[in-house]
């Protein structure tokens, strides 16, 4: 029988965001050379909503883009092919400071797409990592700058992220 | 809904929901061919041999840059300079470029069910690039491909395929396809290149191109395939044009919106009037371009393995 706790509510979702973003805006002073890009599906309305409050931090726009990985994976022939979703980089990343957004950190590998497939696109200056929940785990040298929250899993839990457009949702922790 | 297919050997054994996948899958590797860098590297590594045992340019230049955008290595292989000259049988020769550890086989070959042979007899994925007069199934999925993207739906549209059907792999493909995606299909063409028995395949069969064009939303023409048939299936070329050619004055009778396709090499002044090959309302250079996308999304979903699809 699974049993499912909730580790992070539609509050401390939006408490943990609000702390990433002035973490994000007290790393980098120049604040005009951030931009936020979300991984699908997860890190993807995760980069809109630390877009928004970014924006109101600096009071200026903050560019948000989406950056879909599939393509860069290294376990293509392993499972079965990944649904491919839609890259939107309306913005030049040559330069910047990116910060890949992601909901949940596990392995790595993930991100290490993520590196190659923005590297198609530019050569930013810097690249931060920001996620809302890092599970442990990891197979690559690969550590997160921000964190909403570290969970101490076993390999066979899942964590699974729900999250509408408007930013209402939570986070569960399933064990088997 | 995930692909599970270790071949694409023909459209007629996909499901609705398989093609989609296909043309959704597709959509992104159109724009990948957008960027500044159109190469990814989904299947670096991998080795993939185009066997064309059949002359073709489009479709053969399709496949190899499909197969390097994906960052393959590629083996390309035609009839003229092979030991099919020697007398080595095609098992032979796919047996030993097997030896080479090859992932893929794209095969084109002008014996219908090449391809279905030879993925019994090889562990390679198996892709079907042609085979005689039975299935060109890339070409129906980016057929699919460029009308979805077109007309924002297939489900219900009116489709009119013209022109030598009989002789035609590219017709029995787009007649699976979309029919299995909710067109109406019609064809038209000489009754004795379009007979009756294609009814059978769920479309409707008609010999008077007017009433076959006038209410299509696409019409897809097809070129007449002189290198297939036995005998003289029409008086002239001349009469053909005539009878079944797309000119301004046909044109002129169809919905304004009416979409003009053609799998190409296309025949001037045959079955289409220049200008018309030329005009807004032809699609013909973008299937060359959506078909480029197909045939990367085709590449990219055989080469997924048995796993699960969760992909975290």
């Amino acid at each position: 029988m699974p049993e499912t706790t909730v580790i992070l509510d539609a509050v401390a979702i939006q408490r943990a965001l609000t702390r990433i973003g002035h973490e994000i805006a007290e790393r980098n002073e120049v604040s005009a050379d951030v931009v936020l890009v979300g991984i699908p599906t997860g890190g993807v309305p995760l980069a809109r909503q630390l877009g928004n409050i970014l924006s109101e931090i600096w009071k200026q726009p903050v560019p948000v883009g989406t950056l879909d990985v599939s393509m860069h994976r290294d376990d293509l022939d392993q499972r079965a092919a990944p649904k491919i979703h839609p890259t939107i980089i309306p913005f030049d990343v040559t330069g910047k400071t990116v910060v890949l957004v992601d909901d949940v950190l596990f392995s790595g590998r993930t991100i290490r797409a993520a590196m190659d497939a923005l590297n198609d696109f530019g050569r930013p200056r810097k690249i931060q990592l920001a996620v809302l929940v890092d599970r442990g785990h990891r197979e690559l040298p690969i550590k997160a700058d921000f964190v909403g929250k570290n969970v101490p899993t076993a390999l066979e839990e899942k964590i699974s992220l729900r999250l509408a457009e408007n930013g209402e949702g939570e986070v569960l922790l399933e064990r088997k | 809904m995930t692909w599970h297919r270790k071949h694409l050997l023909d459209i007629e054994s996909l499901t609705a929901d398989e093609i989609t996948i296909v043309l959704d899958t597709a959509r992104a590797f159109k724009a990948v061919g957008k960027r500044t860098i159109k190469k990814v590297p989904a299947l670096r590594g991998k080795t993939v041999v185009n066997l064309f045992v059949e002359p073709s340019t489009r479709t053969r230049i399709s496949f190899e840059l499909a197969e390097q955008r994906l960052s393959a290595d590629i083996i390309n292989f035609s009839t003229e300079a092979s030991s099919f000259k020697k007398g080595e049988t095609l098992k032979d020769t796919a047996r030993n470029l097997e030896a080479l550890n090859a992932d893929f086989i794209v095969i084109r070959h002008s014996a219908s069910g090449t391809p279905h042979f030879l993925s019994r007899v090889l562990g390679a994925h198996v892709i079907n690039a042609g085979d005689g007069a039975h299935e060109h199934p890339t070409q129906a999925l980016l057929d699919a491909f460029t009308i979805r993207e077109k007309k924002g739906k297939i489900a219900g549209l009116n489709v009119t395929i013209l022109g030598d059907i009989l002789y035609s792999r590219v017709a029995r493909s787009d007649i699976w396809a979309l029919t299995k995606l909710g067109a109406k299909v019609t064809l038209c063409g000489p009754s004795t290149l379009v007979p009756k028995t294609f009814e059978q395949m769920g479309c409707r069969v008609t010999h008077d191109v007017d009433e076959a064009i006038r209410d299509a939303d696409i019409i897809n023409l097809l070129r007449i395939q002189h290198e297939r048939q036995r005998k003289t299936m029409f008086p002239s070329i001349g009469e053909y044009t005539q009878l079944f050619g797309l000119n301004k004055a046909r044109l002129a009778r169809t919905r304004p919106d009416a979409l003009i396709m053609h799998p190409g090499p296309i025949n001037r002044g045959v079955e289409i009037d220049s200008e018309i090959a030329d005009c807004a309302r032809s699609l013909i250079l973008e299937q060359v371009t959506n078909g480029l996308a197909v045939r990367m999304a085709v590449l990219f979903l055989l080469n997924g393995g048995k796993g699960p699809q969760e992909v975290a």
